[in-house]
């Protein structure tokens, strides 16, 4: 049961992982420094519970504003460059953040043990949860609670102007121009809200996990996190949300006896989705598809009422 | 309304405009017209701001809009529509109106209520200029999906829900069949009618000859010829631009 809670943790924070990087993605920037955003949550969230003694609460919120206002600094350089070469600036930015933790060393004596983050060695005794007698299912609901706010959050974005704009950015930049859209705020917005979701899953990934360190945010992570909104499509936070499940779920732990091969299906299967669903999981097409059924079920004297007769 | 003063663009050695001068008065339909690669296409994109001029100013209303940003010209009135039709295709019909109606209607509103709340007041106005597009019956379908024809009505209906005093049509008949176009040039009417100012570039002669109340004629960037459509149709210099110059016998 506990491998199931755990799994369920996992699949909690990568979500939030993938939909900062999903709200980046809608502009159509491909942005690998979400890693970098989650690395900032969790190391601020983590220095004020252990260091400050702050609630966690009011931690992983901080951590959120820290790493969206960093996201919103390196949103204005950032994105006046476009395609390749803003991957290559937003990964030596996650990279430069990874080595600024690998050199980030802050410990403070607490009677006979010195806590903080002690460089390369990272980060220990984060025991927020241990020391307030949280269960696994405490932190396991209080994880979901905020992916289903900020599932909730951007679903309704989704359906409002700022998510068409946002899409239509993504489209096509110099028509959104035409249109009236300042594609640069709404792109800096975009990697701000980013950066924020990227933080607040920061903090709780550091409280969970416990003990936290450099090389668990590098290239890796940050692929992972594009990857699943890669995966998912990008008509529906759902569909991130599937990805991760299958990702995490079923690539990572389901094929475990696969050991250090599994990666390489990994890269496989983006390339096979890719190929068969360019657009993702869930596509405009699909979600098309099920609102079509919805109504034609719902109309009267369809097949099924007429069948009933 | 609109004015351009000794406008230029250079791509690197090519003169793409070189000097222009051109007057569009309010109310008038405007057409520009002129060989391939005469600079019509780039007079737009300067106006609407795509790319900045190499030298001269743009004037709308005597006010000088040639630093403007692009988006911010289209808050002050000027809308366009593209040569190569450029919508978002992943957005529906509805959505695509949605996002442009943005630029002017709803400044009026808190930035909460215009971003993040529905659709609400913005479908009435949208609805209308559907109906007056014809894709009253597509409104859900996504613009990539639709038609050419269609494509062209919604970029069309796009480039009007901003509520544009300017407006800038970029080879709006290209590629379309002649009911299409007569469709087109009813359209243009009323637009005029409701007091739009509209500059026409065009390669149909019949259409732009039909729909201006002026013509200005462009050769390698140049202006070689304005007058009425009269005028520049009995033009030497527009003849032989078009037509070649006649090898003396």
């Amino acid at each position: 049961m506990d491998f199931y809670l755990g799994l369920a943790q996992i699949v909690g924070v990568h979500t939030l992982l993938g939909l900062s990087a999903y709200c980046v993605l809608l502009t159509g920037q491909v942005s690998l420094a979400q890693a970098g955003f989650f690395a900032i949550g969790a190391y601020v969230a983590a220095m004020l519970t252990v260091l400050a003694g702050w609630h966690i609460a009011p931690a992983i919120a901080a951590a959120s504003f820290v790493a969206g206002a960093i996201a919103c600094a390196i949103g204005f350089p950032a994105l006046r460059v476009k395609g390749l070469m803003l991957v290559v600036a937003t990964l030596a930015f996650g990279e430069a953040v990874r080595l600024f933790f690998f050199n980030f060393d802050y410990q403070v004596a607490r009677g006979e043990v010195k806590i903080g983050p002690a460089g390369g060695e990272g980060f220990r005794q984060i025991r927020f949860f241990p020391e307030h007698g949280w269960s696994t299912l405490d932190v396991l609901m209080f994880i979901w609670l905020f992916v289903a706010l900020v599932m909730a959050a951007l679903w309704w974005m989704d359906r409002s102007r700022a998510g068409a704009v946002l899409r239509a950015v993504g489209e096509d930049e110099v028509a959104a121009q035409s249109a009236g859209i300042n594609v640069t705020a709404v792109k800096v917005a975009a990697m701000t809200v980013g950066g924020f979701i990227a933080g607040l899953g920061g903090g709780i990934f550091a409280h969970y996990t416990a003990h936290i360190e450099h090389a668990q945010f590098g290239v890796a992570l940050a692929t992972f996190a594009i990857a699943y909104p890669i995966l998912g499509g990008l008509s529906s936070v759902f569909g991130t949300l599937i990805a991760v499940i299958f990702v995490q779920g079923f690539l990572i732990e389901g094929l475990r006896f696969l050991g250090d091969w599994r990666n390489l299906l990994f890269g496989a299967l983006i390339l096979l989705a890719m190929n068969v669903r360019p657009r993702g999981l869930i596509d405009a097409a699909t979600i098309a598809a099920v609102k079509r059924m919805r109504i034609r079920n719902r109309e009267p004297g369809n097949a099924r009422t007429q069948g009933a007769e | 309304m609109l004015e351009l003063k000794g406008l230029s663009k250079h791509f690197g050695g090519v003169r793409a405009v070189d000097g222009l001068d051109l007057n569009v008065p309010q109310g008038e339909v405007f057409g520009l017209i002129g060989p391939n690669g005469s600079g019509k296409s780039t007079v737009v994109n300067l106006v609407c701001g795509l790319f900045p001029v190499t030298a001269g100013l743009v004037l709308l209303r005597n006010e000088d809009i040639t630093e403007l940003a692009s988006h911010m010209r289209v808050v002050r009135g000027v809308t366009r529509t593209f040569q190569n039709i450029r919508l978002f295709g992943q957005l529906s019909v509805w959505q695509n109106l949605w996002v442009a109606q943005n630029a002017i209607e709803h400044r009026s509103e808190g930035f909460l209520r215009r971003w993040l709340g529905g659709p609400g007041r913005a479908r009435a106005e949208i609805d209308r200029i559907l109906e007056f597009s014809d894709l009253s019956g597509k409104r859900d379908e996504l613009a990539g999906n639709l038609a050419f024809g269609e494509q062209r009505r919604l970029e069309l209906a796009r480039a009007i829900v901003a509520r544009p005093a300017l407006l800038l049509l970029d080879e709006p008949a290209a590629g379309m069949n002649a009911e299409e176009i007569d469709q087109l040039d009813a359209r243009i009417r009323k637009l005029k009618q409701d007091g739009l100012t509209v500059l026409l570039i065009e390669h149909h002669m019949e259409l732009v000859m039909a729909v201006t109340d002026r013509i200005a004629v462009l050769n390698f960037g140049q202006k070689i010829a304005e007058g009425t459509p009269d005028e520049v149709q009995t033009n030497r210099l527009v003849q032989e631009a078009y037509l070649g110059v006649a090898e003396a016998a």
